[in-house]
């Protein structure tokens, strides 16, 4: 009885948050959806998505992982409570980008999906991330996590190597010009320097001296 | 008119054109004479009624003229069910033209800081009549041709488009290339005021874009020097005021906004070579037995296409143009030539 009250209950602030989340995540996917509809997307629509769910899904990635250093930094509860949510988008981004490919590139001719995935070095490296994301997403669970105990946390730091993969599938991709590229990896590297021990110290310490500051 | 053909390995003075090639060209000439039969019993007079939904351009007078003149429907594609035009939209709104950034949507956003009048073009190297060329003057002395073609990027995508320009090989004839020359090289323009990928610092384009052919490939009849699309000139993303089309080749072969033609004796290191070298060579003519090595040249998706119908056709030899061309290629190992 004291559960279906909690649930009856009138959503809290930290409930609205994580809604909105959820909703801003969700928008790329409706506006392409909807430039795709309106015949907005260019001759290629198919291309258009797959394009898209890749970066979606890298920049879903980073900022996943930038959750970790905006709490140490300022100790706001938010940030903590949405980082399963955005780990499980990038899953979404990531296997809606591989479907995409599939439907709308090989036109689901599996005989060549298979051929592909062997063939191709930069879409073994993609396969791999996703196979990562797909282990981090089933584990994503409290019930895993009590069952995993302190495995759980090494597992998860599989995440960083995620991201490498991510950005070697992406490099490759590239055809001429490493700007787009270049601002990804910088992000990615920037997200990555927090984790290493004397920054990840000092985070704490740095909201301290803000809210003095202030 | 003398017609100089010079083959790589077969290299002489000869006011003979190679009765093959000569053969080539008669064959070619006779399909179009086929296909071009609505033509003769009075086509139209004006290109513009037949490309609903295309901006007029805004090119020169001299232009308006030459594209007024044309010889409309000068080559069609062989089956037309098949091999339906691209919308202009979508011919004028995808495109790769690196030196206005590396998204499709790019150039048709940025090129319109192209100045494209006046236009000279520097004819150079092994020729008896070089100089540098008013574009006008460049294009005066031909008619202008419709030449309706594939173009199959080596991206795996294609589309249909009606090009309108003059035979490169006429304008090679007009510079009178020495014994000398073996290979033509091109030159686009580098302005990075216009060309905002130019300013890139992170481009992997040493610029100018340059691009190269075989003397023969260079004089093939269907080797053209476009400067209108679909009755107008070419919009500035297309590779305005002049660019090569060779549609028996990937599209990165035919270079767009050229600056300079030079006949040289050397094979020149074509842009795309120069960055990729495994990915990329010198002849890249399309095939469906040579992969790219990220993916598959076997087929193609014909744009424009929609979600559930990615409209993926197989991609044939030489893209249909093998029987013009597949002779240029003979003995050759089309593997380690791509």
């Amino acid at each position: 009885m004291a559960i279906s009250n909690r649930l009856m209950a009138t959503p809290n602030r930290w409930q609205l948050w994580r809604l909105g989340v959820f909703l801003a995540a969700l928008a790329p996917l409706v506006s392409w959806g909807w430039q795709v509809a309106s015949n907005a997307a260019g001759p290629e629509p198919g291309r258009y998505l797959l394009l898209n769910l890749g970066l979606g899904a890298l920049w879903m990635l980073l900022l996943t992982l930038s959750l970790t250093p905006l709490t140490k930094l300022t100790r706001w509860k938010g940030f903590a409570l949405i980082r399963r949510q955005l780990g499980l988008w990038t899953l979404a981004y990531a296997t809606l980008h591989l479907l995409s490919y599939a439907l709308f590139i090989l036109g689901l001719d599996w005989g060549m999906l298979g051929s592909e995935v062997v063939k191709r070095p930069y879409i073994i490296v993609g396969m791999l991330a996703l196979i990562g994301l797909v282990a981090l997403g089933v584990t994503s669970n409290r019930w895993s996590m009590r069952r995993l105990g302190k495995r759980w946390k090494s597992l998860h730091k599989l995440s960083y190597s995620i991201l490498g993969l991510v950005l070697l599938h992406f490099f490759w991709v590239v055809r001429a010009d490493l700007r787009e590229w270049a601002a990804y990896a910088v992000a990615a590297a920037l997200v990555m320097a927090t984790r290493l021990p004397p920054v990840a110290r000092t985070l704490p310490r740095l909201r301290y001296r803000f809210s003095r500051a202030s | 008119m003398l017609i100089k053909i010079a083959k790589p390995h077969d290299l002489r003075d000869s006011d003979v054109t190679p009765e093959s090639v000569y053969l080539s060209r008669r064959r070619f000439m006779g399909g179009m004479a086929g296909l071009g039969a609505g033509l003769a019993l009075g086509g139209p007079a004006h290109a513009g009624a037949n490309y609903a939904d295309v901006p007029e351009g805004n090119g020169p007078a001299w232009l308006k003229k030459k594209i007024d003149d044309t010889h409309w429907k000068a080559v069609t594609p062989a089956n037309s069910e098949k091999d339906t035009l691209a919308p202009f939209d979508d011919a004028s709104g995808y495109n790769n033209f690196y030196e206005f950034g590396s998204g499709k949507a790019d150039p048709a956003r940025r090129a319109g800081s192209l100045k494209t009048q006046p236009w000279s073009v520097v004819i150079d190297g092994e020729v008896n009549n070089g100089g540098r060329f008013a574009l006008e003057d460049l294009a005066s002395p031909s008619r202008f041709e419709e030449r309706i073609y594939r173009l199959r990027c080596v991206e795996a995508w294609s589309m249909v488009i009606p090009w309108l320009g003059i035979p490169l090989a006429e304008v090679i004839r007009r510079a009178e290339p020495t014994s000398r020359a073996r290979y033509v090289r091109f030159e686009t323009l580098v302005d990075p005021e216009q060309m905002p990928g130019q300013r890139s610092a992170f481009s992997l384009i040493d610029w100018p874009y340059v691009e190269g052919l075989r003397l023969d490939e260079a004089m093939h009849p269907l080797t053209l020097l476009a400067m209108g699309m679909y009755g107008r000139e070419l919009p500035n993303q297309n590779g305005a005021p002049l660019r090569l089309v060779v549609p028996w080749k990937y599209g990165f072969k035919s270079i767009k906004s050229i600056v300079r033609i030079s006949l040289v004796e050397e094979q020149p290191l074509n842009s795309w070579q120069q960055i990729a070298p495994e990915e990329y060579g010198f002849y890249a003519n399309v095939n469906p037995r040579v992969d790219h090595p990220r993916w598959s040249q076997a087929t193609e998706r014909r744009l424009p296409n929609s979600l559930f119908s990615p409209n993926t056709i197989d991609t044939l030899m030489f893209n249909g143009y093998a029987d013009e061309v597949a002779e240029l290629y003979a003995g050759m190992d089309l593997r380690t030539h791509y």
